[in-house]
């Protein structure tokens, strides 16, 4: 068992989060026009062997979305922090 | 050595003392028409069939490990063609045509056993699904049966039939050719029948990096040292875009692990090969009587080859909620592999941006059943420098083409295949 320290909640065993995939990519402006920027965007990830930033949400605690560095190779977690710092508000498209 | 019965007799009367190694334990020579990175089912099959249909034998095939210690020897077995989206029905049927023959066409018992799959349906509108697939299925010449439930209990009496069954059985759809094979031999099997047309099978020699010039490849750094060819097929398994990435193209993959359990033996019980409608669970028995099972992906990005207790238990649940009558078998051993995980939960078999250099991959976790028509389609690419009418939709530009092939129908999230 992952167990993953929710900032808000502490300690808890990985089968309360939802995962959520690669933290790193960036989502394109809704207005950006680069079909190749939009193919990146939904299908291609680096998939490191080893430190990997990834979303997990804490569905069955406090339903906060986290982003947790891990390692891929040895499931070791590395930091774990809110993921509300790391996005930008939704704009209006 | 040809193996026959009046080997095995003439083997016999010298004490079994005469049998020579199946392939020859090849030194890498200096250079190659053909490199394969990759010693598992899909690099070997490829191999043999660059040599048996395309007359290239100066092939050669670099396993990191040995021969029959990577995914090919870690799934659950299961052999089946009942695919219904365009591209996946023909190119898995070529497949089980393959496996039809296999044995007498690689002179080696990989134990091909056509014990038929029976995919539960748990609700009226899960058997019109299952109609359709038949439907599809017999469109492509493909056979196959609707079983109603009293026909599935009369042939699978052991699972829950009874009121408080927590998914009642409606009914089945059932390929008869499907079934299972002996992983491990698939793997010999290819192994020897390739280094008999001449293809040298190199273990313990891990690809490193690729050698360019002007764009094309040229050859392999090995761990035992550089290695020439203009031609390098990459058929990696779990490892795609580490290796992919070492010559510079990204890959629309993530690597995740599955895992896979076996139980105790016991007597005869489960005759098919039999998957939940409800949940993703498959079983069959193995010939040494255990019973070998596996359901969803632990659903994180992993390397680590093993797995998680949440699925462990997940997957009791599930087996525990079809048949109630496995609930005192002891689990014998559970292991993880790893999958490389497309978007679209579709193989890649095509060219790369790099010339010379062939990728396939991205077989997520039905690769097994799929060696002979990926070592055949593989080949011919390799060998034509274009894809075979196959794997045409196997395009690693697909993604950005938008023509995904998504079976699941769950979109660009790759644990969700």
């Amino acid at each position: 068992m992952l167990r993953i320290r929710c900032p808000f909640c502490g300690d808890r065993d990985h089968a309360e989060f939802s995962y959520g995939g690669d933290a790193s990519v960036e989502r394109p402006p809704l207005d950006h026009d680069s079909r190749e920027d939009w193919y990146r965007y939904v299908f291609v990830r680096a998939n490191p062997k080893g430190r990997h930033r990834e979303y997990w949400q804490h569905v069955h605690g406090c339903r906060s979305w986290l982003v947790v560095e891990r390692d891929t190779g040895s499931h070791a977690i590395l930091g774990v922090e809110s993921a509300a710092g790391s996005l930008e508000p939704a704009r209006d498209g | 050595m040809k193996y026959s019965a009046w080997q095995l007799f003439r083997q016999a009367l010298g004490g079994h003392r005469g049998w020579t190694e199946a392939w020859r334990k090849a030194e890498p020579k200096a250079g190659y028409d053909v490199i394969i990175v990759g010693g598992g089912g899909h690099g070997l099959a490829t191999a043999y069939y660059l040599a048996r249909n395309h007359g290239i034998t100066n092939v050669a095939v670099l396993e990191r490990g040995w021969i029959g210690g990577g995914n090919v020897g870690r799934n659950t077995t299961i052999v089946r063609s009942n695919y219904m989206i365009g591209g996946n029905t023909p190119f898995y049927e070529w497949s089980m045509k393959l496996w039809e023959g296999l044995s007498h066409e690689l002179n080696f018992n990989v134990m091909f056993s056509q014990r038929g799959q029976v995919i539960l349906g748990h609700s009226a509108d899960q058997m019109q699904a299952h109609l359709r697939r038949a439907n599809t299925m017999r469109a492509h010449g493909i056979e196959a049966e609707i079983l109603d439930r009293r026909a599935v209990q009369r042939e699978l009496p052991y699972l829950d039939y009874s009121q408080r069954a927590r998914f009642p059985i409606h009914g089945a759809i059932v390929q008869r050719r499907a079934g299972t094979a002996r992983h491990d031999a698939v793997a010999w099997g290819y192994a020897r029948a390739a280094d008999r047309l001449g293809v040298d099978i190199i273990e313990n020699c891990e690809v490193q990096d690729f050698a360019f010039e002007g764009g094309r490849i040229t050859g392999v750094e090995t761990s035992r040292g550089t290695i020439r060819a203009d031609r390098v097929g990459l058929a990696v398994a779990g490892h795609s875009s580490q290796v992919a990435q070492r010559a510079g193209i990204e890959l629309p993959i993530e690597s995740h692990v599955l895992q896979a359990f076996v139980t105790e033996p016991i007597k005869p019980l489960v005759d098919h090969v039999v998957a939940f409608g409800a949940e993703h669970f498959y079983i069959s028995q193995s010939d040494k009587g255990g019973l070998v099972f596996g359901g969803d992906l632990d659903g994180y990005n992993s390397y680590a080859q093993r797995g998680n207790l949440p699925i462990v238990e997940r997957v009791a649940e599930i087996a525990l909620a079809l048949a109630p009558c496995f609930s005192r078998l002891r689990l014998l051993r559970h292991w993880g592999g790893v999958m490389d995980m497309t978007m679209d939960g579709s193989p890649i078999i095509d060219r790369t941006p790099v010339e010379g250099l062939y990728f396939n991959g991205g077989w997520c976790y039905g690769g097994f059943k799929a060696t002979p028509a990926s070592g055949w389609t593989f080949a011919h690419t390799i060998a034509n420098e274009a894809p075979h009418a196959l794997n045409a939709c196997y395009a690693l530009d697909r993604f950005r083409q938008g023509h995904q092939i998504d079976e699941a129908g769950t979109g660009p999230v790759p644990n969700h295949h």
